[in-house]
């Protein structure tokens, strides 16, 4: 490794920009002419929009426009999409109901948009928005799945009776019924995966310019994949042809997912701006962000397991039931298929499996992929179960998992999913190391001494990602491939730029992907640039979610170099009169081996597109481009211990300790390895212990700021150890498996397994409030 | 936020002179609760008297038995008070668990009474101590000063200019923070005074806002000590109950608050 190549712990270069506060985000761009978008939402979370009368608001000053859902429709601008078509068990496609991006006769949840006011100001638009009179027939509202699957729910879309998506299935029913036949035990758990609001730091924005003379329009958008959402407003939004349509995607604060879709205030923004014939802005707040970005999690499952008399599981069976919220968002359908059922097998062998799930529509906010994206609540099942289990068999948590460990590499699960890698014995020691896991009984004797009930939890997880081979999803139902791409240019003054399909909102892109480039060339970091986010400048690319962009994006950037280089070498051999494969590539020259003969980049750019002594037949330029659609998934594994004490008085949790031992693959930045591991391990545990998103009986959102929502402030959180194990990934040239999600899809259950330890009881759903943990112990 | 005219006081007298111009004027000191429920267009004040800035507004004097902190002082300024720290610790302690960093940097004493939020930390001080809330008009006791959730004794421009504590023998506070807001979702304070009484009082639990605890009073009248309280049972009727702590564990913490708040206090 050289000391910006790969495997170092290189300072990023974005953060002078972030932290001196000149990063370029969104609502920092100012056009000539801007307008100002605000959205007149409903209060209610489900009515019939009897009549808008936007006579007063029309007067008010500064007020340009105010648009209804009834225009949207009439201009024939296209209903949302969901891009994963998923089939119930019986063949039948799942059933949708319409979303226009403002309602014209029925709202479906708090928060959806009717009307949009675009004024001189924002506080005009603000001021106006409030004059629009809104009439509205209530309707009985679903706040959750139990209510939207009673006999008798009210109805959300008559596309959908019973307010049923899907009823999907996987694995083998018939295989599991004779496995759970043959069981000397079953162990059952019911469980909640509570429902969390993404909270990115940066409110959703948009900004539409649509310019006549050209027809064309440009969209500046907080978006995770620009050019996923040029597609879709293209192609099925009708908004403008792709050739037409510009969008760029800036800095962009946080996304955990629910920065993928393509939301309705961005179309209403393009379709405005063309009304009104000049740009229109929109900057949501945090209580809009609170009330429309897309949520995430929401399962209620019920789980068997059955084990053989010497602790092995014979089998598996999981009956889910998730909720979509009112509409069908963009991912959302394979989120707890695909990207759920397909984990369950965890980091075991289970022969047997067979899972259920229920798709539901209910009267709350859309709910979508967000961090772990079904992951999280694939792993916190299993290793709820597994540490459930061991209380009941009454071994050691950690033995259960050992005797039951996929050893053996490539391993098929009954449930799809091939690992391709991996050493789960070579994680939980690590982890079991770091916390003392043989000192515990003493710990726990003594912290009983001083009142405290001290737990230790387990949670070892596996989750895929690096989506997706396009090939595979593509059978499984999803609308678009999941390659990536990425483009070279090497500049005549042999400066590097790397245009990439990935884009980065907090990943660290720009350092990490130059790392590549530095460990292949010998060239310094500051030569290269990452350029992102632009459809103009940037070739289609399908943009970042999943862990996958060093794994899929980093990979596609390999690809292009390996064209690079080999191109490079043949103008150096001709230049230094050498045999191409003499040359080798060293510290930024290309050098003829055994000899001291040598020409530097610079000079074999120069000589590319100077073109004057090119070899024969050689076009000129040094610019190559690589598509690359991944051959299967990758698997980050590893193990987490959490060890906690709960102060029985009061039910408070408090950290001893949390250990985490991941095993990515190679790690190209170990910095931005750790800081992604502490993000996702705050998100993880803000789930188990903090967050969760609550609705009243009439579908209104109680956890609606952050005064009732907990999101996870640093003293909340315990200060981590972590390890690393590694398994390169087979996969790929870089060995890399992705670190994103890790954190937020293994944390949960070593807390949820930890307090239950502590408390002795096993029922307890997330968060884990003192209120709950309370009432846990004390009954 | 609604458009609003902003005017800095020079002096008390100011204060009230230019409130008595506006038309739904209101008084701004930390802003920590006004600022945000404009922000959220919740509030439409036409006009907006900052009096954080008036000198004798601000300040800390402790002579005798009492210690005296002017209105627009700030939870930090409190928090650091070497004066308030030796006289009544309990109360510095508490006014250094108030809201995070930048609401103690802001927030007023004057301005967390004025608003009498059910779960304000302040409160719970006020009453337990039994101190005198001194305003631009009058003097008033602790007992007639809290009238209910987000409801007081002050009338259409009065201030306060001040609240005076006399130093008791004895004071603790305990707090359970509410996990999002950290507001106290029950936070009890204790104290002996010099003359040997006991009073203490809770906030964060119950449906009428700050209230005393007579049950654990007499207690600890008998007995000096959180062992005292082992037999006491509270009722969870006439107590908060919200997402983050029903009743009956309210009235737990009402309990162990005021245990932890007694052992605090030595």
């Amino acid at each position: 490794m050289g000391v910006e190549g790969i495997g170092a712990s290189v300072v990023r270069k974005e953060d002078r920009r972030f932290i001196t506060g000149k990063g370029r985000y969104v609502d920092d761009i100012k056009m000539l002419g801007m307008t100002y978008a605000h959205f007149v939402r409903s209060p209610h979370a489900h009515a019939k929009v009897k009549g808008i009368d936007s006579t007063e608001a029309m007067k008010m000053p500064g007020v340009i426009a105010v648009l209804t859902g009834q225009q949207i429709v009439d201009d024939k601008v296209g209903n949302l999409i969901c891009g994963w078509a998923i089939s119930s068990k019986d063949g039948s496609p799942m059933k949708m109901g319409a979303w226009p991006a403002m309602a014209p006769e029925t709202v479906r949840f708090v928060g959806q948009a009717v009307a949009v006011v675009i004024a001189e100001t924002k506080n005009l638009a603000k001021d106006a928005a409030e004059a629009v009179v809104v009439t509205y027939e209530e309707l009985p509202a679903v706040p959750d799945i139990k209510a939207a699957i009673k006999p008798g729910a009210a109805q959300l879309h008559p596309e959908a009776p019973g307010n049923v998506v899907y009823d999907w299935h996987i694995g083998d029913e018939a295989a599991v019924k004779d496995a759970f036949s043959k069981a000397a035990n079953v162990v059952t758990l019911e469980l909640t995966n509570n429902r969390l609001v993404p909270n990115a730091m940066e409110p959703r924005a948009a900004i539409a310019h649509y310019e006549a003379a050209e027809e064309h329009y440009t969209l500046y958008t907080t978006s995770q994949n620009p050019h996923v959402a040029r597609l879709v407003l293209s192609a099925f939004y009708n908004i403008a042809p792709e050739n037409k349509l510009r969008v760029i995607a800036p800095d962009v604060g946080g996304g955990f997912g629910s920065k993928i879709y393509v939301y309705p205030e961005e179309m209403v923004a393009l379709w405005a701006s063309k009304k009104v014939d000049r740009p229109v802005k929109w900057t949501g707040d945090r209580s809009e962000a609170f009330l429309t970005d897309a949520h995430g999690r929401d399962h209620v499952s019920k789980a068997e397991m059955a084990f053989d008399k010497d602790n092995k599981i014979l089998g598996l069976r999981v009956k889910t039931h998730a909720n979509f919220g009112a509409y069908m968002s963009l991912f959302s359908s394979a989120v707890p298929t695909y990207l759920y059922a397909t984990l369950l097998s965890g980091q075991y062998i289970i022969p047997a499996i067979y899972a259920e799930v229920m798709g539901v529509y209910t009267n709350t906010t859309p709910v979508d992929a967000y961090r772990g994206a079904g992951r999280p609540e694939a792993s916190y099942l299993i290793e709820r179960m597994m540490e459930t289990a061991a209380r009941q068999l009454k071994v050691d948590p950690a033995e259960l998992r050992r005797r039951n460990f996929i050893t053996q590499f490539p391993y098929q699960t009954p449930v799809i999913m091939a690992y391709d890698v991996g050493d789960f014995n070579a994680s939980i020691d690590s982890a079991m190391k770091a916390i003392d896991y043989a000192g515990f009984p003493a710990r726990k004797a003594k912290a009983k001494a001083d009142g405290k009930l001290r737990g230790i939890g387990l949670s070892c997880y596996i989750e895929a990602c690096g989506i997706a081979p396009s090939k595979a999803v593509g059978s499984l139902g999803a609308g678009v491939g999941l390659w990536e791409s990425a483009e070279i240019r090497v500049n005549p003054v042999g400066t590097i730029e790397v245009l990439t399909g990935s884009h980065s909102h907090g990943q660290g892109h720009e350092t990490t992907f130059c790392q590549i480039i530095a460990e292949r060339l010998g060239v310094p970091i500051s030569q290269v640039s990452i350029v992102h986010g632009d459809t103009d400048k940037v070739q289609f690319g399908m943009g970042t979610y999943g862990s996958r962009s060093l794994a899929v994006g980093g990979t596609a950037i390999v690809k292009a170099m390996e064209k690079v280089e080999a191109k490079a070498k043949k103008i150096a051999a001709h230049a230094l009169e050498a045999s191409e494969s003499d040359i080798v590539i060293e510290n930024g020259e290309f050098k003829v081996t055994g000899t001291d003969k040598s020409i530097a980049l610079p000079m074999v750019a120069l000589a590319a597109y100077t073109a004057h002594n090119l070899p024969d037949g050689m076009e000129p330029g040094l610019k190559e481009t690589a598509f690359y659609d991944p051959t299967n998934f990758t698997f980050p594994a590893g193990a987490y211990i959490c060890e906690l004490e709960v102060d029985p008085g009061t039910g408070k949790t408090t950290f001893v300790n949390f250990v985490a031992a991941d095993d990515f693959g190679r790690l190209i930045n170990p910095m931005i390895v750790e800081g992604q591991v502490h993000g996702g391990l705050a998100q993880g545990i803000g789930q188990a212990l903090l967050e969760g998103a609550v609705y009243d009986e009439n579908a209104q959102l109680v956890t609606a700021s952050f005064m009732d929502y907990t999101m996870p402030r640093a003293d909340d959180l315990p200060s981590f150890k972590l390890s690393h194990t590694t398994t390169l990934c087979p996969g790929n040239p870089l060995g890399v498996k992705g670190c994103g999600e890790a954190g937020a899809i293994g944390a949960s259950a070593a807390v949820i397994n930890a307090i239950t330890d502590a408390i002795g009881n096993n029922k307890l759903e997330m968060p884990a409030t003192p209120d709950r943990v309370w009432h846990a112990i004390h009954g | 936020m609604y458009e609003t005219n902003y005017h800095r006081a020079s002096s008390v007298d100011d204060a009230v002179a230019q409130f008595g111009k506006g038309k739904e004027a209101k008084f701004l000191a930390g802003g920590q609760t006004l600022l945000p429920v404009m922000k959220q267009r919740l509030a439409a004040p036409s006009d907006v008297i900052d009096v954080a800035k008036i000198k004798d507004m601000v300040g800390i004097d402790v002579s005798g038995d009492t210690v005296t902190i002017k209105g627009a002082t700030t939870h930090y300024d409190v928090a650091q008070s070497d004066a308030v720290q030796k006289a009544i610790p309990a109360l510095a302690h508490l006014a250094s668990m108030i809201g995070d960093p930048a609401v103690r940097y802001r927030g007023t004493i004057g301005g967390s009474l004025a608003n009498n939020d059910p779960a304000a930390d302040y409160p719970a001080a006020v009453l337990a101590l039994g101190a005198t809330i001194k305003t631009n008009k009058r003097s008033l006791a602790a007992e007639d000063f809290f009238k209910g959730l987000f409801t007081t004794a002050l009338e259409d421009g009065e201030i306060i200019t001040a609240v005076t504590f006399p130093i008791p023998v004895k004071a603790g506070y305990a707090k359970m923070r509410h996990p999002a807001s950290r507001f106290a979702l029950t936070g009890v304070f204790v104290v002996k005074t010099k003359a040997g009484d006991i009073r203490v009082a809770a906030t964060g639990a119950s449906q009428s806002g700050v209230i005393r605890v007579p049950a654990i009073e007499q207690a600890l009248k008998a007995n000096w000590s959180a062992s005292a309280l082992d037999s006491v049972t509270i009722s969870a009727s006439g107590l908060l109950a919200d997402i983050h702590g029903s009743s009956d564990y309210r009235a737990n913490l009402v309990k162990v608050m005021g245990q932890r708040a007694v052992t605090a206090a030595g």
